[in-house]
């Protein structure tokens, strides 16, 4: 028995290396190419639009955008230490909206209103900021800290889980209607920027993302809280073993990230007047994909992502679509965003700055 | 190092068994205060007030108020719960410190709908919160004065959170006769329509008179008692067996295991047969909507359940079927009436399924898991959209959507009514379940789930993935679009609206609700989950709410669903196998390594 | 001609060189362990013959194939199969499946058959199911009868260890990658499998590369020892060569700050 038998070379069956999926995909990123190459080139040179009319949907999109951007924090900060998509981070966006609603709503029938604008607008951001953190915190707490050794689609179930559960909560509570958000008459103007008549409310929308950034971005870097927060993304057994607290660290993720889509929330009510209890979905799909975009992990990325998203899907049913004589494109507006989300997560997963991610422990 | 480790002594026999540690007070506080929050929801999001107007027992017992006191009954259990066995611990045994806890945790969440009382007796809340309407206040107080309705509140939340820890004081065969009294008695409430139907059918009508106030009423009080007396004493004389059903059949010798399965599915069969005869037109549409739902269930389970791709865009196949059995089919479609019979059709509507799978599958393919969802999420919105646009209204009729589509004809056969639908619409649910199996246990299906289990090291193992993710795609799609062609030929036409992205996770809950991967669980989920929402129809308004917290709560407490497929009860007996595994090396040879047991992932 | 050739292989993590212009040969029918400090790159070797890892640079020549680029499933089916260090089995599929997923890459059918119960269907998976019982059975008592129908993840670390050799066996391979197969087994285990080592290759008739640390077990299976350190080779040759040589004993045991 102690004959070595010898085995017989086998002819390979499959030992290309370029398979139909790499020629499927490098296709489609040709023919995606040239549609939009195509599309713009049509629409630009028919001059349809003015520059003028093409800087105000720069200035749409860069608002939007803006607000995409605060909402994408939230996905960015959990993903980069948990690593699981909060599904139900578009819903803590929508409460907070809902909240800057009602407050705005009770604050319109005073005379504060009127008088005060700014000190109204800190309330109800105030407001937002808090339900939306309170949300999230009571979420994480519910929801996703028993799971936190799970397989990893098992919190994403559950997430989707809740996003169900707090839309319609919503809807039972304060009923499925439409609700409008209440005027306010100094945003209602245009402001001069460099020459050109610019829209009060996106100028503010446009300020205040900036400010709530760079005050968020010092308070990752600079201060204890914020540097625990860095290394429990890092690596969470080492930051414990390091003292640092995995539990009240991972809450304030939760907590800030909320608060950022309160602000969104609020921010939201300024552009788009009417709300109901599905308004969180899209903007959160589309905040998600603006995080991935910018690279998932990474604050600046989720600014970056989600002004670029903001201006692409402003610009592109215009630019591209209207190329091709579709009609009604306006319709089609999410399609635009959605293949964004396509496009981004298929050709460029780890985003424009790179992702920031604990190495994953397989 | 090179030292052997003698196998470790024999454990001590005599334990010095510790008392177990009393019943937690403070937790049933706090699960009394969360069971409030939800009470308080309850009443807020209008569930109360709907279910009112139900009478399950005619005069004493409406649906609302029901619901609202079930909750505190089921935080009572929770909290008198006695706590798991620990080693080194005397068994728990529940005592009257657990009715404490119960009724600690009722009364406190009593007491939060007492204050919801309080609130809305002092201010109008309207403005913000609609439901919480005057004709609400009047039924949460039952028409008392406001102090008198918050003790009373209190008393009957406490009573009922006691009755439901007093659950784990009951005898094991008692408990095991009254609960499903309860729940029988529920269902005859519930269901009243459909026991009416059934009694019709079995021209057994005195039965209903007996039973019901009327036709399509509540119970009598008399029916109420009759119907538990019955379940009651059934149970208890069946009670006295400790084995369950599945461990009763799994126990025959093998033949005989075969023949019982032939006779249960024979059985099983003729039910089916007499099903839409006896029920009707109505209840027969909602088990159509049912098999259809299951027919995608059993689809996606494949695809989730088996390769672990969690796909939330899988609504967007179902359309594929439904287009294209309407596009070939009925006389009305936009660009291209070739009025083909079903029949014929489905052939092509496979083909287009199986190419939107592959259209879908092939770029999530190197795709971390979590992507993948987001994305084919990003693909179903998409196609939906297509459908709805005016700019391919051309081809798929936009929001007007097809109509017109013919009905199912098979050779001389031409079905019209819900009843006739029946049959097809259950036999390719048969037809897909065997599917299911036969890949189960097949090549492809082994590779399926190591890469469910882990990609990378299927792949080192000699699995295609991408052939592998591709064909799950495939044959998930191809399920589904057999269900979108019967849903429109049944119902006749196909509207983008009907492919929204809460078909896609209905279809998500049902599975989890039954159990990923297997199938006898799938098919309670959809019966549960489609069929009474729609049987009723008070519920149908908060349909998602109850699938959303259906799902956090399935995945916090029972991931592998209700009825798990053998693969996954055996996890849940990890502990005695391992045991045994262990038992077996120290029985065998010495070794220093005790069998460690991580639950798997 | 050798089995397997490694020309000049170099791969980088980020500014980490884990393997720098390796050469590695192995011929047919010889048992070669792998040795060397933690962190030496061992494991980032197997990962890329395996193709589970692409070198930057270098080629992969099994067989007469440069197998760079291939994806592992195609490696797998030219006979190149592995063991995992950190043992990776399908912990919620049975032992026999978890084996009967090794003959996957021999097998030819397809859905349709699967569904249709095909005659060549059935006569296949009745060979797969052979071939798993066939293989297990080399374990003798330890992945015995009763074992095959136990989930993967209750069974003994050294169990583990063992059906990842067998799942690795049912590939069909004619090189078998072995990763620290003895890790965590005590003394007697180690001996076993150092026994069962040496019928891998007089019974079977496979080639076998092992990463050990036991240099018990070294001595015992090697026909040629290969050092590596750093993602070098420092030396090769006989167990005696190697045990003796100045570079190796202060690759172990010398200036240990220098690794982490
Ligand atoms: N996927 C990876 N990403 C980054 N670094 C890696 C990766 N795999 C291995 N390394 C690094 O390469 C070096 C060699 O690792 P390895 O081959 O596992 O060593 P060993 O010889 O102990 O098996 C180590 O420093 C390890 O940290
Ligand atoms: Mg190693």
């Amino acid at each position: 028995m102690s004959e070595a038998i010898s085995v017989p070379a086998r002819p390979i069956r499959s030992a290309s290396r370029v398979t139909p999926v790499t020629i499927f995909l490098w296709g489609l990123r040709i023919a995606a190419l040239a549609v939009i190459l195509y599309g713009s080139y049509q629409s630009i040179s028919s001059g349809r639009l003015s520059g003028a009319q093409w800087r105000d949907l720069l200035i749409f999109g860069t608002s939007t955008g803006s607000v995409f951007a605060l909402i994408a924090l939230g996905y960015t900060m959990v993903y980069g230490v948990l690593r699981f998509i909060n599904f139900a981070h578009g819903e803590v966006f929508m409460v907070g909206a809902m909240m800057a609603f009602y407050v705005a709503n009770g604050l319109a029938a005073t005379s504060l209103w009127i008088a005060s604008p700014f000190v109204s607008l800190l309330i109800v951001f105030i407001a937002a900021m808090t339900t939306s953190a309170s949300l999230a915190v009571l979420l994480e707490r519910i929801a996703y800290r028993p799971l936190r050794n799970a397989p990893r689609l098992i919190p994403l179930i559950t997430s989707i889980g809740a996003s169900f559960t707090i839309q319609y909560l919503v809807s039972g509570l304060v009923g499925p209607s439409t609700k409008d958000f209440p005027r306010m008459e100094p945003l209602r103007g245009t402001i001069n920027v460099a020459g050109s008549l610019i829209p009060t409310s996106r100028v503010v929308v446009i300020v205040v993302t900036v400010i709530v950034m760079i005050a968020l971005y010092l308070f990752v870097e600079r201060t204890r809280t914020g540097k625990s927060m860095r290394a429990v993304s890092e690596d969470q057994e080492t930051a414990a073993l390091m003292g640092i607290d995995v539990n009240r660290t991972i809450v304030t993720v939760f907590a800030v990230g909320g608060a950022m889509a309160g602000v969104a929330g609020a921010l939201w009510g300024l552009v788009f007047p009417s709300l109901n209890y599905f308004s969180g979905f899209l903007p959160g799909i589309k905040a998600f994909t603006a995080a991935v975009l910018g690279g998932i992990g990474n604050i600046l990325g989720a600014m970056l992502g989600g002004v670029s998203l903001g201006v692409v899907e402003s610009i592109g049913p215009s630019l591209v679509l209207a190329g091709y004589d579709i009609p009604a494109f306006s319709q089609l507006k999410d399609v635009v965003a959605y293949a964004a989300l396509v496009m981004v997560l298929i050709f460029r997963p780890t985003g424009i700055l790179g992702e920031r991610l604990s190495r994953d422990r397989t | 190092m090179a030292q052997v480790t003698a196998p470790s002594p024999a454990r001590p026999v005599e334990v010095e068994l510790r008392p177990a540690p009393p019943v937690d007070l403070g937790r049933a506080a706090r699960l009394g205060l969360i069971g409030g929050v939800a009470m308080v929801l309850v009443a807020a999001t209008g569930i109360v007030g709907t279910f009112q107007t139900r009478l399950l027992i005619d005069p004493i017992l409406p649906l609302g108020l029901l619901f609202l006191y079930l909750l505190a009954f089921a935080f009572g259990w929770m909290a008198g719960k006695p706590p798991a066995a620990l080693e080194g611990f005397a068994p728990a045994r529940a005592n009257s410190r657990n009715l404490v806890a119960g009724a600690l945790a009722g009364a406190l969440g009593g007491l939060c709908v007492g204050v919801l009382a309080a609130l809305m007796s002092t201010f109008d809340l309207r403005g913000v919160f609609v439901q919480l309407s005057p004709q609400l206040l009047e039924i949460l107080t039952f028409g008392l004065p406001l102090g008198a309705a918050i003790i009373a509140i209190v008393a009957i939340s406490a009573v009922a959170g006691a009755i439901g820890a007093g659950v784990h004081l009951l005898p094991i065969r008692l408990k095991r006769s009254l609960l499903p009294a309860l729940v029988w008695v529920m269902m005859f409430a519930l269901f009243t329509d459909l026991v009416g139907q059934l009694f019709a059918g079995l021209s057994a009508e005195f039965l209903t008179d007996f039973l019901f106030t009327g036709r399509g009423g509540a119970l009598t009080i008399v029916g109420a008692i009759t119907v538990f007396i019955v379940v009651f004493v059934a149970y208890w004389l069946l009670g006295g067996r400790e084995t369950t059903l599945r461990g009763r059949i799994e126990a025959m010798p093998r033949g005989q295991r075969t023949r019982f399965s032939l006779i249960a599915a024979a059985v099983i069969l003729i039910i089916l047969w007499f099903v839409p005869k006896v029920m009707g037109p109505f209840v027969s549409q909602v088990l159509d909507t049912a098999g259809i739902y299951l027919l995608m269930a059993l689809g996606l389970n494949i695809v989730v359940g088996y390769a672990g791709m969690l796909d939330l865009g899988y609504v967007a196949f179902f359309a594929v079927g439904a287009y294209t059995g309407a596009i070939l089919t009925s006389p009305q479609s936009p660009a291209f009436t070739p009025q083909l019979l079903l029949i014929v059709a489905i052939p092509f509507v496979m083909i287009a399924a199986a190419l939107a799978g592959l259209m879908v599958a092939t770029p999530v393919i190197r795709m971390r898991g979590d992507y993948l969802a987001i994305v084919t999420l990003g693909f179903g919105e998409i196609a939906r959209i297509l459908f709805n646009s005016e700019w391919l209204a051309p081809i798929f009729g936009g929001a007007q959507g097809i109509t017109n589509i013919p009905d199912l004809r098979i050779g001389p056969l031409q079905l019209s009514t819900p009843q006739d639908y029946f049959y097809p619409i259950f036999l390719v649910v048969l037809i897909a379940a065997y599917v299911t199996y036969a890949l189960q246990n097949s090549r492809w299906g082994r590779a399926w789930m190591a890469m469910r289990e882990d990609e990378s090291v299927a792949e080192a193992m000699g699995v295609n993935v991408v052939t592998a993710k591709l064909s799950a795609f495939v044959v998930g799609a191809v399920l589904a679009s057999f269900g979108g062609a019967l849903f429109g030929a049944q119902i006749g036409s196909v509207f983008p609206h009907s492919f929204d992205i809460v078909v896609s996770v209905t279809v998500l809950v049902i599975i989890i609700v039954g159990g990923m991967g297997s199938v006898p669980g799938v098919a309670l989920g959809a019966l549960v989950l489609i069929v009474l929402p729609n049987l009723l129809r008070e519920f149908s308004q908060y349909q998602f709410l109850f699938y959303g917290v259906l799902l956090i709560v399935m995945m916090l407490t029972k991931p592998e669903g209700f009825i798990p497929s053998k693969r996954r009860a055996q996890e849940l007996h990890a502990d005695e196998l391992s045991q045994d595994a262990w038992l077996d090396i120290y029985g065998d040879k010495p070794t220093t390594d005790a069998t460690t047991t991580e639950p798997p992932r | 001609m050798s089995l397997l050739s490694i020309e000049s292989i170099s791969k980088a993590f980020g500014g980490l060189r884990a393997i720098n212009s390796l050469n590695i040969e192995v011929d047919q029918g010889e048992i070669v362990s792998v040795i060397g400090p933690n962190g030496a790159g061992k494991t980032t070797f197997f990962n890329l013959v395996t193709g589970m890892e692409t070198p930057d640079s270098g080629n992969i020549v099994f067989d007469g194939h440069n197998v760079v680029g291939l994806r592992p499933n195609q490696i797998l089916e030219l006979g190149l199969a592995r063991t995992f260090q950190n043992v990776r089995l399908f912990p919620t599929m049975t032992v026999k499946e978890n084996v009967m997923v090794g003959q996957h890459c021999r097998g030819k059918a397809g859905l349709i058959g699967a569904i249709f119960k095909t005659k060549s269907q059935r006569s296949e998976e009745a060979r797969i199911e052979a071939r798993a019982e066939e293989v297990l059975s080399f374990f003798g008592t330890r992945l015995a009868g009763y074992r095959h129908d136990q989930l993967a993840f209750v069974l003994s670390y050294a169990n583990r260890r063992r059906l990842e050799i067998a799942r690795a066996m049912a590939t069909e391979p004619r090189l078998l990658l072995l990763d620290e197969p003895t890790a965590g087994m005590n003394p007697r285990e180690t001996i076993e499998l150092t026994e069962l080592i040496g019928r891998l290759r007089d019974e079977k008739g496979y080639t076998i590369v092992i990463i050990e640390h036991d240099m018990q077990v070294v001595k015992n299976v090697s026909d040629r020892v290969i050092v590596l350190d750093h993602g070098e080779k420092l030396t090769e040759g006989t167990y005696d060569e190697v045990s003796t040589n100045e570079a190796v004993i202060e690759a172990y045991l010398g200036r240990p700050s220098e690794r982490r």
